[in-house]
């Protein structure tokens, strides 16, 4: 374990929890939770693009796979429980096969991004064709494009009717954040998460050191897609139903952004980013004076142009570079300090 | 073990209509040091590739202490305590030098014993001042020192290298050659270069290579001082 990779993750967590208590006095609760829930979708992602190097064009099929697993066992089940995990197990073990079938199968960047974006376009299109009778696990009816309303929201483990809504939705919803942040935090520190760096930074030499990076790459793809099912699980308890649009092309692309925006390299950027763009995107929705995809095309062209790195890496480079400039005589530290896991 | 500790039979590889290595026979016996030599184009590099795992041969068979190895990854064919650095340094660019050594010394040893590896090793090569900088910010010389480091604290028993000097100056040849008589203490090694000023340092056997066939096999004194070596380099035809 690289515990000096973990100097800065009370902090993050501290700032969050007084992030946590503050938001309510600016947002509503129901806005906020969503927000929370996207930064949680947006750090599956910035942990495996940003920390694995691996570009997932689709980690909304895991999003969507996690919100549809979660409705259909919870109609079956009434109690929220075993399908909060089977929310997490099904993404995790989806993600796992598709990622050993990409990695063994030896494919680069850009066939991996088509893949998982047509892998995502797969479950839309065919989550759209489930409206019929014929469509039904248990109680659930798929429901086609009408999605499946209906089912059993978040409750409290072992007691179905004591719901978890509204205000204690929010908190539940961000301290699992906190939670699932420290966990992938550890995990970055932990000599796995040290060698997916490094696969991250060159493949080839990892393996000629004897690794297997292939399935060790599978894992961290079922990490990611685990923490997306989850986030999906939130979602399907917040809106109270669960539609083929968490699957569309338009969902994938936006986590995407959040983490180019937001910046890869670490977890707080895309968390933030999700956030920013969110509340941004519900903000602009609500008005019909411009279009909101043209607004968020502008911020990520943008922020592209301006901040290639992303934002929040912007800002932990200038702050290093002026707190470097403050040391007596505008000495630099001997030796700059390798990529970690920051924030 | 077995006395040969790597051998290839009638080992060739084609690139389409272009043969780079041709039916190649070899054996490196344990504790040599052997150099492969030969002008650019010669093949050395793409039998030492065949014999990684980085390439997969088109025929001929590779053995390493009797194991056949033909076709294997990479990653299984280091597994057999197999050390390799490649032509251009191939390190981790945006992990620290010590993470980069502490990561090869990991895979065999656990955290604690790779601690104490990563030390002694980043002592041995003279990377204390670099320790903690990111390698992407070094000179080349000093990522060549790196990879050495990475190939070295996995304790290898066969050492493939493929131009070891390449790029470095006069001084860090010098250390490079000391290292390298270090390793050969504990391992056999294939050392890939074309510089005669660094091989007539390390006194290796030396295998010369040229238009993908071994053209011989002798001392550093017979082999410079062969005519047809000369030819070769010189690019004498007929």
């Amino acid at each position: 374990m690289d515990r000096s990779a973990l100097r800065d993750a009370p902090w993050v967590v501290a700032a969050g929890i007084i992030v946590m208590f503050a938001a309510p006095l600016i947002l509503n609760f129901y806005t906020l939770t969503l927000l929370v829930i996207y930064g949680m979708l947006a750090l599956s992602l910035g942990l495996i693009w940003g920390f694995g190097g691996i570009l997932c064009f689709g980690q909304a099929a895991f999003y969507g796979l996690g919100a549809y697993a979660y409705a259909i066992s919870a109609a079956n089940i009434g109690e929220s429980t075993v399908p909060m995990l089977l929310a997490i197990a099904i993404p995790f073990v989806f993600a796992f096969l598709l990622g050993a079938m990409m990695f063994y199968g030896r494919l680069t960047d850009v066939y991996m991004g088509v893949i998982t974006l047509v892998v995502t376009l797969i479950f839309f299109r065919f989550m759209n064709t489930t409206a019929g009778p014929e469509y039904q696990i248990g109680q659930a009816r798929l429901g086609g494009y009408n999605g499946i309303p209906g089912y059993q929201t978040l409750n409290v483990p072992g007691d179905a009717s004591a719901y978890i809504w509204d205000e204690s939705l929010y908190y539940t919803c961000f301290v699992i954040l906190l939670v699932v942040y420290v966990l992938v935090r550890l995990l970055l520190a932990s000599p796995f998460g040290r060698i997916a760096v490094a696969i991250r930074e060159n493949e080839n030499r990892v393996e000629l050191m004897g690794y297997d990076a292939r399935l060790r790459k599978s894992v961290l793809f079922a990490i990611g897609g685990g923490i997306a099912g989850l986030a999906g699980a939130l979602y399907a308890s917040w809106a109270e139903i669960v539609t083929p649009g968490l699957f569309s092309l338009g969902q994938s692309a936006e986590i995407i952004i959040w983490c180019i925006v937001g910046g890869l390299g670490t977890l707080v950027g895309p968390v933030l980013g999700a956030a920013v763009l969110g509340y941004l995107k519900f903000a602009l929705g609500q008005q019909t004076a411009v279009d909101n995809v043209l607004v968020m095309g502008l911020i990520l062209v943008v922020v592209v142009l301006v901040l290639p790195r992303g934002v929040v890496p912007s800002l932990i480079s200038a702050f290093r570079h002026s707190s470097r400039r403050r040391e007596p005589g505008g000495r630099r530290r001997r030796g700059p300090r390798g990529v970690r896991a920051d924030g | 073990m077995a006395d040969v500790v790597l051998e290839t039979r009638n080992l060739t590889m084609r690139f389409g209509g272009v043969t780079a290595v041709d039916n190649v026979n070899f054996k490196l016996r344990r504790g040599e040091l052997r150099c492969l030599i030969g002008p650019n184009g010669a093949g050395k590099t793409t039998f030492f590739r065949c014999l990684t795992g980085i390439l997969k041969p088109t025929h001929g068979e590779v053995f390493i202490d009797d194991v056949e190895t033909t076709g294997w990854d990479p990653q299984y064919v280091a597994r057999m305590g197999i050390g390799i650095k490649t032509q251009v340094p191939s390190v981790m660019d945006g992990l620290s030098v010590r993470e980069n050594i502490w990561l090869s010394a990991y895979r065999l040893s656990g955290a604690r014993e790779a601690d104490r590896i990563a030390a002694e090793v980043i002592e041995r090569l003279g990377l204390g001042d670099i320790a903690r900088s990111t390698v992407g910010r070094l000179a080349h010389g000093e990522r060549q020192r790196v990879e050495l480091g990475i190939v070295v604290a996995a304790r290898p028993w066969l050492v493939l290298l493929d131009e070891p000097a390449a790029g470095m100056t006069g001084e860090e040849v010098e250390r490079m050659v000391d290292i390298i008589h270090e390793i050969n203490r504990d391992a056999a090694l294939i050392i890939v270069e074309h510089d005669m000023q660094f091989i007539r340092s390390i006194a290796a056997q030396i295998t010369v290579f040229s238009q993908g066939a071994v053209l011989m096999e002798d001392t550093v004194e017979a082999v410079m001082s062969d005519q047809r070596v000369r030819d070769v380099y010189l690019g004498k035809r007929g």
